[in-house]
Order: structure tokens, then C-alpha cells, then sequence
């Protein structure tokens, strides 16, 4: 998720007193409705007891943000950041809009810190520039001989705390210029500093959605139709309801509820209800079905062009061609902590929603429209995420539990899903046929088309966005295509395959990049050249992504002629912003290979919080496995057939081979770092099993190609 | 009612016999660190220790933890337990966090058994806990770095 935003944005700073005395600090962010007035809201809260709060405009999941966005607050606050405490911020899109997508409350498209790096270190500057005012009226003397340190504000022998200066810092007027640290003066940004959530983490005291607790709280289990689509016909809540402790049997349309004084007794009694189920269009899906649908679209008249440079017809007569036609396979999200949500439905309208999302005004939404209230009458309360990957940007279970605790007016009701609801009603990782062709002369590729075909995630969830046949989400590692090759054509073309699918870490470069990136390895060894060398002749002009494959060459021993039973794949892209390279390491032969190492590097540009850049990329590759190695999903009668991670299989630490990560430094803006970890993992390994077996797989996962991993 | 040794107190429960620990902990009791995967035993995030054995809490009955020596996260003490969550600090491990309260309890179950864990005993010993975030590196090396303070021959 890379929307291209002018970031040319304008921003209106605002300060307001708080209840209490506190100050309070925003840069009110402008869009194309900037003259509305909105709730003073900010992202900075200075207690007049010194209590620095930072309010997080996006939600932790793992990828750090809570830590990340607050250091760039402290960088120009002057405050220590192990000292501050984070916020999670309310709904509130004309504040906490992610400008990179669209102005929305989201996280994801590892935008958080590109979006947040001028914003919130502005925030953080004008709010140490009142508190300097404030300061320098007091003694009487110019702001300018003042200074801010470590939450005091000094002149001489004088100081006084950021705590005491709150409130008549509050009564000052917003800076009208601010000017921010130039990197060589950083003392946060860039430095060691533990994660803030870490310790918690590690001593199970963070509170992820699944953990809230309200007081009368009820538990709710639900048994959802087993085919996507489907909708309750009729059920028998007799038997469930005469169960000690159960509350309330509930039809919420596409499935029934069990309400019970413990989520134990809820999940027992389902069994009890015995549904019968309108299966509704998806009852005879089946994967065979989902991949015929996309290969009768392969000539499809509905195709539109991303990328056209260049003519090929002045190269194809004299060049060599070749074809090729690669597949991606579908992917539950499988995040740790099942979909859940908390949600109080009160008889006044006024609404509660506890929940892990990556969307709380998406959240918002929904919950409204499933109580049957104004939006502004829904409060959203967005947790600890366990585990997002895409997932939760959808907020199928706040609507679910919304109807649920509508049924009980004014009680709390928690909703879990179970592993099986969960793995079964996911929106799966687009499955995708990738046709390309390209022409090689004097061993140079002179032209290369690619066609993508698959589902349309944006389509469902934001249709407006999808414009000319283009999903901008779609196009994710085809637009962003850094190789110099004369003539391209890049297409796409969307089509429904009969299953709901959602954004899955890092979205469509996982699918484009595992074509493209196995497909130019397959056009170096028809041109004898070395897959490597090749690639960095396509990239003179870019020397940052040239440094990173160098890197994982050199930290993988990569060498175009390994001994016997070895083998090497690289695969490098620009990604978020990003520039990235893997490299596979692979020892073994027949149909048994080992993965030796994995190697990645990136440079990101600035690195805010560098061992959890470091981090995001490990974390990356392991995701990156799942779509390499094993894992999919498939579908029969309608029903997703891996229920549970016995069959829905994801890396565990024996199956995770040593992993290599280089980070290169950059003075650049900071680029995306959350997801582009993941696309190159498959197709570098890939391109290492063909050089190590002679078998070029063409579908995910790897080991459905006639390979196993040991 | 059923009686828990619990943490290191007798508490009793009134939960039908058949309900897993990990019910009994989370929603009877409170107590939230340990997690709810998966419900079949193959994610590993409810591991608790019993009588000192890493046991997934989500398949075992309260019936039959009852007479037990239960510990939690939340309960987690003692030398092996400090050392192996300052390894945690030490190497960053979390990053969303959720299985982390099972890994560090499956850890400290290894390091009570096995004080000073080859690569081999710790995949042994962990690969019934998942993390989706994959930070089985950061994972393996804050266990060898806990058997390293917790004082190991090398």
C-alpha cells in the first residue's frame, strides 16, 4: 500500500489549554477540507505534574510505532523517551489521518513513519518553544537565551520543569515558524533505546484487545456458516440456551452466538445449536474453480496498462523471446490473537468498542452501522494489536459483536473467535496468475511484458479508489519496477474469483516480485549471464539498490559457480520507499534442499529506531517464509479446508535457518520498513532451488513443486 | 469448586472440571498474560508451567491441574525466571508481544531442565511455540544469553 500522496501538505498548528491546565499540542494536519474546524486534539500532553504524554496517532502490532513515532516527538520535545508514557489515539481522521493513504485512520502500507516524520517532530518542536516562551515571560528575559533540556527549561543557574511551565505554556501563541533538528544534531532519532512496550511484553502485562475486561462483562462464541457468504436459515437454541450460565442465544445473520458468564461455557454450548445453513453462492467453490477463473481471463478485453515504455515492435523481430506463467497461492493471516472485540451497546445509542485494529474509524463505522447510531455516538477504544499483517484492516468481528451486545442492552459483551472461525474467515492473500514474456538480445533484456491477474482487494474494501481497472494496491511491485529495461508493458487485470480476499503483508509486491524477480533469473540463465551481475547492469542509475544486493552477496558468499550441492538466489526491489535485496543460501540436491541462510539487506533511508529496523526485517523474512515454503490456503465445497495450525502451517524456530540483516545508512527520508522484508524471501529461494536442482518452480508455495525443505 | 495451587496460593474455582486451565486463568481468575491461540496445543501461547513442565494450558482440564504446582507468567520468579526476562530485555525480543508470555515460560522451563541449551535442545524445546511475527532469532539468542548469566559452564 504505497498510495502516491503529494506530500506537499499543508499543516495548521494548534494549541489549546487542557482541562486541568495541561498542554496540549497538535499540527492539525490539512486536506482538500482544511477551513473545517476540528476537535483540538494533539499529540503531545504535558501534565502539570511533568507527565509527558505522547498520543500515537497509529496502532502497535508489533512493528514498533508506539516507540518509533514517540522518539520523533522527544527528538524535539528534549525529553527523554524512556520518560514519556504513549496514548493510543481516538478516531479522529482530520487529526490522525494517514495522508499517505488517503487521509485515513489507518495502519499499514509501512507508512507510519514516513507519514508521521515531519508531522510529529513538529509537534514535538512547537510544543518545546511554548514552554520556552513560557519560561523566558516568567524571568523576564528573551526566549532566545533560554533553552530546553531534558523536560526543564534553563537560563543560567534558573530552571523549571516542564510541568510547572505547562499551564501558561498553554497560554502562549503557537510558533508561527518551526524549525527542526538537522539530522547531524539528532540525540534520539537514530540512537539505542529499548522498545517502551518491550519489558511489558515480555512479563505479560500488555492488554491486547482479547484481554479487556469491563465490569458485568459477558463472553460471547460464535459459530459463523462454514462457506463464506452463507447465512443462518434456522437453529435450534434450546438445548444451548438451558445451559448453566449461558445468557442469550443470538442470530446475527451469518452465524449465531452463545452469550455465557465465561467464554468456556459460550464455545461448549455452539455445539448445542445445530444450524442449518443458506450456503449461500461460494457452497461449490473449490480451488481448482478459483485458479480456472483466472486463467479464463488471460484474454480478457478488461485489462489495463500500468507501465507502457518504449515499442517493442523495434526489438521482438530480431530478439530472442521467451515466456513464462507463474502463480501465487492464497493465504489465511494467521495472526496469534484471534479476532475479537469487546463491545457495549448502552439503551441511550451510546456505543463502546473495545478491539485490536489497524482501522479504528473504519471500526467506527461499521460499529455505528450495526447499532444503528451516528458514528460520533460510537467510542472506539483500539488496543494492543496481537499480530495485524493486514488482517485487521478489516473489522468484520466489531460489527459482529456490535449485534451481539445490542441484544443485551447496556452489557458488556467480549466476542472470541475460535482458531478454526478464524483460519476459515479470513480474507485471504489474493491468489494470482502472473503470464510474462520478455526478449533478450545480445544478452540484454530489451522488453518485458507482464500481465497480472487477480482479485481486486481495494475493490471490496474501498471501491472508489479503484479507478480505470487500476488497483493501486495491485500494481505494488510492478509500478515500483526500478530495472532499466528498454520496453515495458505492465498490465493488470481484475477478476473475481468467488472468495473474499484482504491485504496481507506487503500486499501485491509478495505477488509481483515473486514473478518478476524468478522470472528475470530465468532470463540470465537463457542469456548465460550470472542472475546477480545481471540485475546490476539493469541498475546503474540506482546505486542504493545496487548496494544492497552487493551486501547480501557478500554476507551470503554468494558466487556464480558454487561447489557441488550448493546453491545461491538473490532478488532485490525498491519497496515502500525502500531499497531491498535477499539472498537465498541452499545446500542439498534431488528433491531434498536445505535452507542454509537467509541474507537481506535495506536502506530505508534514516533509520528512526535502528535495532527495530533491524527487527522489522528478521520478522519480514520469517513472514516471507510462509509464502515461500508451505503454507496456503485451498478451498472444497465451499469451505476453506486448513482450520487450525496443524494444516495451516507457519514457520516454527527449528524450521527458520540462520538469518543475516544489513542495514544500510542513509541520510535519505526514511522509507517503509514494516513489510518489505517479505516479497524477496520466496523468489530468492526459488532462484537458488533452480540453480541447485535444475527445477524451475513456477507456483507457490515452494514445496508443492515437487521439493521439500529439511 | 476445585482447588489450584496457583502462583504460589491455594485458590479455589468454580468452573466445571472440564474447562482448560487457560479459561480458568484468563476469565475466571484475570489473569491475562497467558494467551489464547489456537485451543488444540499447537501455537504454544497459554504455556504455563506445571509442577515446572512447559504444559499448554489450553488443552489441559482444570480437573487435571488441580493438586498441581501451577505457575503463570504473572507468577513467573526466581532466578531462571528474572534471568531469562532480562535475556528478553536485553535482546529485544517482542514485537507484537502475543506469543512472548508462552515463549518466555517455555524458556525458563528449558532453562530449569537444561541450563545450558545447544541450538538443537532449544528448537527441541520451542517449536511447540509459534511467533507470527518471527522473532525466533532474537528468541534463540536471549535463551543462550540467559544460560550464559544464569552462570553455565561454556
Amino acid at each position: 500500500m504505497n498510495a502516491s500522496v503529494n506530500c506537499s501538505r499543508r499543516r495548521f498548528l494548534q494549541v489549546s489549554a487542557l482541562l486541568g491546565g495541561g498542554l496540549l499540542v497538535g499540527c492539525k494536519m490539512g486536506n482538500q477540507e482544511a477551513g473545517k474546524s476540528v476537535a483540538i486534539n494533539g499529540w503531545v500532553r504535558v501534565g502539570p505534574d511533568g507527565a509527558i504524554r505522547i498520543i500515537c496517532p497509529r496502532n502497535e502490532m508489533g512493528q514498533d510505532v508506539h516507540t518509533a513515532l514517540a522518539m520523533l516527538v522527544a527528538e524535539e520535545l528534549a525529553v527523554d523517551p524512556r520518560r514519556v508514557s504513549i496514548s493510543q489515539a481516538p478516531v479522529d481522521p482530520a487529526y490522525y489521518g494517514n495522508q499517505l493513504l488517503g487521509g485515513a485512520q489507518i495502519t499499514g502500507g509501512s507508512t507510519s513513519t514516513r507519514d508521521a516524520w515531519v508531522p510529529l517532530r513538529e509537534a514535538g518542536a512547537t510544543a518545546r518553544i511554548m514552554l520556552v516562551n513560557a519560561a523566558a515571560t516568567q524571568w523576564k528575559v528573551p526566549a532566545s537565551v533560554c533553552r530546553a533540556e531534558n523536560g526543564y527549561v534553563l537560563h543560567g543557574a534558573r530552571k523549571l520543569s516542564y510541568g510547572e511551565l505547562a499551564s501558561a505554556a498553554a497560554q502562549q501563541p503557537a510558533p508561527k515558524i518551526v524549525r527542526l533538528k538537522p539530522a547531524d544534531q539528532f540525540s534520539v532519532i537514530g540512537k539505542p533505546l529499548p522498545r517502551l512496550d518491550g519489558a511489558d511484553k515480555a512479563r505479560g502485562l500488555s492488554i491486547f484487545g482479547i484481554d479487556v475486561a469491563q465490569p458485568g462483562m459477558l463472553y460471547a462464541a460464535l459459530s459463523a456458516c462454514p462457506v463464506l457468504g452463507g447465512k443462518v436459515v434456522a437453529f435450534d437454541a434450546g438445548a444451548a440456551s438451558s445451559r448453566p450460565g449461558v445468557r442469550k442465544v443470538v442470530n446475527i445473520g451469518e452465524g449465531v452466538a452463545v452469550v455465557a458468564d465465561h467464554y468456556w461455557t459460550a464455545r461448549s454450548a455452539l455445539a448445542d445449536l445445530r444450524i442449518e445453513w443458506d450456503e449461500g453462492p461460494a457452497a461449490k467453490l473449490d480451488t481448482a474453480a478459483i485458479y480456472a477463473a483466472l486463467e479464463g481471463a488471460r484474454q480478457s478485453p478488461h485489462f489495463a496498462i500500468v507501465k507502457n515504455v518504449g515499442d517493442a515492435s523495434a526489438v521482438l523481430p530480431r530478439a530472442k523471446t521467451i515466456e513464462a506463467a507463474y502463480r501465487m497461492q492464497m493465504l489465511a493471516h494467521g495472526t496469534l490473537e484471534p479476532q475479537n472485540c469487546l463491545a457495549r451497546v448502552g439503551a441511550d445509542g451510546a456505543v463502546d468498542v473495545w478491539a485490536s485494529t489497524q482501522y479504528p474509524q473504519g471500526a467506527q463505522a461499521a460499529a455505528a452501522r450495526a447499532a444503528g447510531v451516528q458514528a460520533g455516538q460510537v467510542r472506539i477504544h483500539p488496543q494492543f494489536i496481537g499480530g495485524g499483517f493486514g488482517r485487521r484492516l478489516d473489522v468484520d468481528f466489531v460489527p459482529q459483536a456490535v449485534l451481539i451486545a445490542k441484544a443485551l442492552p447496556g452489557t458488556p459483551v467480549k466476542l472470541i473467535w475460535s482458531r478454526e472461525e478464524d483460519t476459515t474467515h479470513d480474507f485471504y492473500r489474493p491468489p494470482s496468475l502472473h503470464l510474462l514474456r520478455a526478449a533478450l538480445d545480445g544478452g540484454n533484456v530489451v522488453y518485458l511484458t507482464h500481465t497480472m491477474i487477480s482479485p481486486s482487494i481495494t475493490q471490496r474494501m474501498f471501491p472508489g479508489m479503484v479507478k480505470d481497472g487500476i488497483d493501486d494496491f495491485m500494481i505494488e511491485g510492478v509500478k515500483n519496477l526500478t530495472y532499466a529495461i528498454p520496453n515495458l508493458l505492465m498490465r493488470t487485470i481484475i477478476q473475481d474469483v468467488g472468495i473474499r480476499v484482504g491485504y496481507w503483508r506487503s500486499v501485491s509486491n509478495a505477488n509481483n516480485a515473486w514473478a518478476i524477480e524468478s522470472f528475470l533469473d530465468e532470463l540470465a540463465h537463457a542469456a548465460n549471464k550470472d542472475p546477480l551481475a545481471l540485475r546490476l547492469s539493469m541498475l546503474d542509475q540506482l546505486p542504493r539498490q545496487q548496494a544492497v544486493l552487493e551486501r547480501v552477496a557478500r554476507d551470503s558468499g554468494y558466487t556464480a559457480t558454487p561447489a557441488k550441492g550448493r546453491a545461491f538466489g538473490v532478488a532485490s526491489m525498491e519497496c515502500y520507499g525502500t531499497y531491498v535485496a535477499v539472498a537465498a543460501a541452499l545446500s542439498g540436491g534431488g528433491s531434498q534442499v536445505r535452507l542454509d541462510r537467509l541474507c537481506i539487506a535495506a536502506d530505508c533511508g534514516i533509520a528512526v529506531h535502528p535495532d527495530q529496523v533491524v527487527a522489522q526485517l528478521e520478522g519480514g523474512v520469517v513472514s516471507g517464509l510462509i509464502n515461500a515454503l508451505r503454507s496456503k490456503v485451498t478451498v472444497k465445497d465451499g469451505r476453506v479446508e486448513q482450520t487450525n495450525f496443524h494444516d495451516f502451517r507457519i514457520p516454527r524456530i527449528n524450521e527458520v535457518p540462520p538469518i543475516t540483516v544489513a542495514h544500510i545508512a542513509s541520510t535519505e527520508t526514511p522509507g517503509g520498513l514494516g513489510e518489505v522484508g517479505v516479497p524477496l524471501v520466496a523468489p530468492a529461494i526459488g532462484n537458488a532451488v533452480f540453480k541447485l536442482t535444475g527445477k524451475r518452480i513456477r507456483a507457490l508455495p515452494l514445496e508443492d513443486g515437487g521439493i521439500s525443505f529439511v | 469448586m476445585v482447588t489450584l495451587r496457583l502462583n504460589g496460593r491455594n485458590v479455589n474455582v468454580d468452573a466445571p472440571p472440564d474447562t482448560p486451565l487457560l479459561w480458568v486463568l484468563r476469565d475466571h481468575l484475570g489473569l491475562t498474560g497467558t494467551k489464547f491461540g489456537c485451543g488444540a496445543a499447537l501455537c504454544g501461547a497459554c504455556t504455563v508451567h506445571m509442577d515446572g513442565a512447559a504444559t499448554r494450558s489450553c488443552v489441559t482440564a482444570l480437573a487435571a491441574a488441580s493438586g498441581h504446582k501451577i505457575v503463570t507468567i504473572e507468577g513467573l520468579a526466581g532466578p531462571v525466571g528474572q534471568a531469562v526476562q532480562a535475556a528478553w530485555d536485553r535482546n529485544q525480543v517482542p514485537q507484537c508481544g502475543y506469543c512472548q508470555s508462552g515463549q518466555v515460560m517455555a524458556a525458563a522451563a528449558l532453562l530449569g531442565q537444561h541450563p545450558n541449551p545447544s541450538d538443537a535442545d532449544i528448537d527441541q524445546a520451542m517449536q511447540g511455540n509459534l511467533c507470527r511475527c518471527g522473532t525466533y532469532p532474537r528468541i534463540r539468542a536471549a535463551i543462550h544469553d540467559a544460560a550464559k548469566q544464569l552462570g553455565a559452564p561454556k
